[in-house]
């Protein structure tokens, strides 16, 4: 039993550090190697981002605000502060912890549409913060963002970014199947089947949530400021509210609760813009078309129904 | 059965979508010249019109023989006003459709994601933002085309000072537009002998300003007041500036020169003034004025082919497409630093903006003659003379 559940799961990491090393040699140049990088960086938030929404149970239209402090944290320390960039990094990821603490406490106490809306002002305040606050963020128009300098060496190039990318996603999909897997994972599951019963069998339902919760939004801070850093620039879009149904919709879109779903459903709705721009005026109505097609057929997100349909086909039951 | 089937239809569908996308769609183009605009989003009020110039006015050069003997393809892609999406359509147009050169980026935080990819890839590009800080400090290879609103501020100050105005009181929205020139009209006060007696703010969807100009009203020796902002916030300004019945001049920003302006705040609208490209007047400009036949041109070509009144927005595309190709046949070539220094070398060049006068330390190359101030009265725009 043990070996059926863990054999995909080690094959999976496999498959995507495979995917990650091989793919730059097909890459004709480096508008491709961008559009992948981006995939990656939203991979990232969406792995976390699934945490809370697929295994925990909890919805959260707030995440880009985690987004931005991640991004503004290593544009605005450096440039204001002299702090180094590496810092800011470390000082971000500290900060945006905290404050999910500190504000999922009270706010997940809350259920459904309530923890949605929020999640939401939360969002919201945080884009408020960065648009006004001139001074510091260079209000709606944005920063540039000091490069990233490790040891002595600047760190920059598109390949360089691709492969701390490459590295970040395939951390973070370890340490987040680690965590489904262990016994946190299996009360978050039990969480998100039913809370009455996960209390009744005797899980700590409140800080469950709130762990998940603290762990999603590091993802996303991270996210955030890999994206600056390989950038160069920020603006407070990444901190919007658009931003943050972007990451929910390719949550749903790949698969809630499979890690690899949503770094499929990141991928696609990543690249897809890309591809659909030579239909022009028809890009936008295609993308929803593709979308509602795979939310039609595709039910449970394209990974899980897609292996359903797969295992079925081979005449086995299974799961992804 | 059937769901298999209609999953295998999807599959079938993504995949020719795929392939489709896979090729590059046009003919063979000798120059290309690439855009990224906002064509959609927040900021499509300035990516809409751009985009329908651009269009238009590369098939009417390509019906006339092209550039350099060359046709011209024109790719442009729609960021929606996102900076994150600019920055990789702009590596695309880079380093996938290989552009000689860009026309593009309608705003400020769009065109300022994209300087370093083009600063490296050593490609000329013009946009179309309006912040100083795009071209100040100036950079290699970019260039701008709309006035800044640093020279709007000038431009206030400089008709103020002619009527012996000296104490004024501010009123900004905050919004990227209104807080970037509310900041450079402080700056430059100082050099005109302006006085900034009350400085309010408003936010982007206030409905009621009257709290913020009754303070403006109170303040000592009031003689005028500056409304930097755009969209609907400046109209509710005027507005409620009538109704507490304040008798000082009202001086609004070139960011609300269109004619929405002039019907969102009614009769209130009357007697207040605003610099603006002489785009706007151009049937009103006096004959003798040297710039009356290229804004009347491009007024009534954007007008008879989109049906959609002429906004100066779609007039820096104009300017930018026609500096590049001019800089382009001087050059005699599309090599990126050829075409760069010519564009620097850009003399006397008449746009809708203004006089194009560019060096290497200007990459913008319009003075305040560039502006016009405007009156409102009757309804529709007047020349201050």
């Amino acid at each position: 039993m043990l070996a059926r559940l863990k054999g995909p799961r080690r094959g999976g990491l496999l498959v995507l550090a495979l995917v990650i090393a091989l793919l730059p040699l097909v890459l004709p140049n480096r508008f491709y190697f961008d559009v992948a990088i981006l995939i990656g960086i939203n991979a990232i938030a969406v792995v976390g981002l699934n945490l809370l929404i697929g295994y925990a149970g909890q919805i959260s239209l707030g995440h880009a605000g985690f987004y931005g402090i991640g991004a503004y944290a290593v544009a605005v320390l450096p440039a204001e502060l002299g702090i180094p960039s590496w810092l800011a990094f470390l000082i971000g990821v500290a900060f945006v912890a905290l404050l999910a603490f500190v504000v999922g406490r009270p706010i997940l106490r809350l259920k459904g549409h309530y923890l949605a809306v929020a999640t939401l002002g939360m969002g919201i305040l945080i884009f408020m913060v960065v648009t006004n606050e001139s001074q510091w963020t260079g209000g709606p128009d944005g920063m540039p963002v000091a490069r990233l300098t490790l040891f002595g060496f600047r760190v920059s190039g598109v390949q360089t970014w691709y492969w701390i990318t490459g590295a970040a996603l395939l951390l973070g999909v370890w340490f987040a199947l680690n965590l489904i897997d262990s016994p946190s994972g299996r009360a978050l599951r039990a969480l998100h089947d039913s809370e009455v019963a996960a209390q009744v069998a005797g899980i700590d339902v409140a800080s469950y949530k709130l762990f998940a919760f603290v762990v999603s939004a590091i993802y996303a801070c991270v996210a955030g400021s890999i994206s600056a850093f390989y950038t160069g620039f920020v603006t407070p879009d990444g901190a919007g509210f658009l931003h943050s149904i972007e990451m929910v919709s390719m949550v749903v879109l790949g698969g809630m609760a499979s890690t690899f779903g949503g770094i499929v459903g990141a991928a696609l709705l990543t690249a897809l813009p890309q591809f659909l721009t030579v239909f022009q005026e028809y890009e936008h109505a295609l993308l929803g078309l593709v979308i509602m097609l795979c939310m039609i057929f595709l039910r449970r997100g394209i990974l899980p129904s897609l292996a359903a349909v797969l295992l079925r086909g081979a005449g086995q039951g299974g799961r992804a | 059965m059937f769901r298999k089937r209609s999953l295998m239809a999807l599959f079938a569908a993504v995949a020719a979508l795929a392939v489709t996308a896979g090729g590059p769609g046009a003919a063979w183009a000798e120059i290309k010249i690439g855009s990224v605009l906002s064509v959609t989003g927040p900021a499509s009020f300035l990516g809409d019109p751009e985009d329908k110039t651009l269009k238009m006015y590369v098939d009417k050069i390509n019906a006339g023989g092209g550039v350099l003997g060359e046709k011209l393809e024109l790719v442009i892609y729609d960021d929606g006003g996102d900076a994150k999406k600019a920055r990789t359509f702009a590596t695309r147009l880079i380093e996938e459709d290989e552009v000689v050169a860009m026309v593009g980026g309608s705003t400020t935080g769009t065109t300022m994601a994209m300087v370093p990819l083009f600063e490296e890839a050593e490609i000329p590009f013009i946009s179309l933002g309006g912040a100083v800080v795009i071209i100040d400090p100036v950079k290699d290879f970019v260039f701008k085309t709309p006035h800044t609103d640093r020279m709007a501020c000038e431009k206030i100050f400089e008709d103020m000072k002619a009527r012996g105005i000296s104490k004024i009181g501010m009123i900004s929205g905050t919004g990227g537009f209104g807080k970037s020139m509310r900041g450079q009209c402080l700056d430059v006060a100082g050099g005109y002998g302006i006085e900034v007696v009350a400085d309010e703010t408003y936010g982007p969807k206030d409905s009621d300003m009257t709290p913020q100009l009754t303070n403006i009203k109170n303040a000592d020796g009031l003689q005028a007041v500056v409304n930097p902002g755009f969209g609907q916030g400046p109209a509710i300004v005027t507005r409620n500036y009538a109704q507490l019945g304040i008798s000082q001049p009202l001086y609004q920003s070139h960011g609300v020169a269109s004619k929405s302006f002039i019907e969102l705040a009614g009769e209130t609208a009357e007697g207040v003034r605003l610099p603006a490209a002489a785009l706007l007047v151009a049937d009103k400009l006096p004959d003798s004025d040297p710039q009356k036949k290229v804004v009347t041109d491009y007024k009534a070509a954007f007008e008879a082919k989109w049906n959609q009144p002429v906004s100066t927005f779609g007039g820096h595309a104009y300017d930018g497409l026609f500096l590049l190709i001019e800089a382009m046949k001087r050059a005699g070539s599309t090599d990126g630093k050829a075409v760069r220094d010519e564009l620097r070398k850009t003399k006397d060049f008449m746009g809708t903006a203004g006089l194009v006068n560019m060096s290497a330390e200007d990459h913008l190359g319009l003075d305040l003659s560039a502006f016009r101030m405007l009156e409102i009265r009757k309804g529709d725009w007047a020349l201050v003379e």
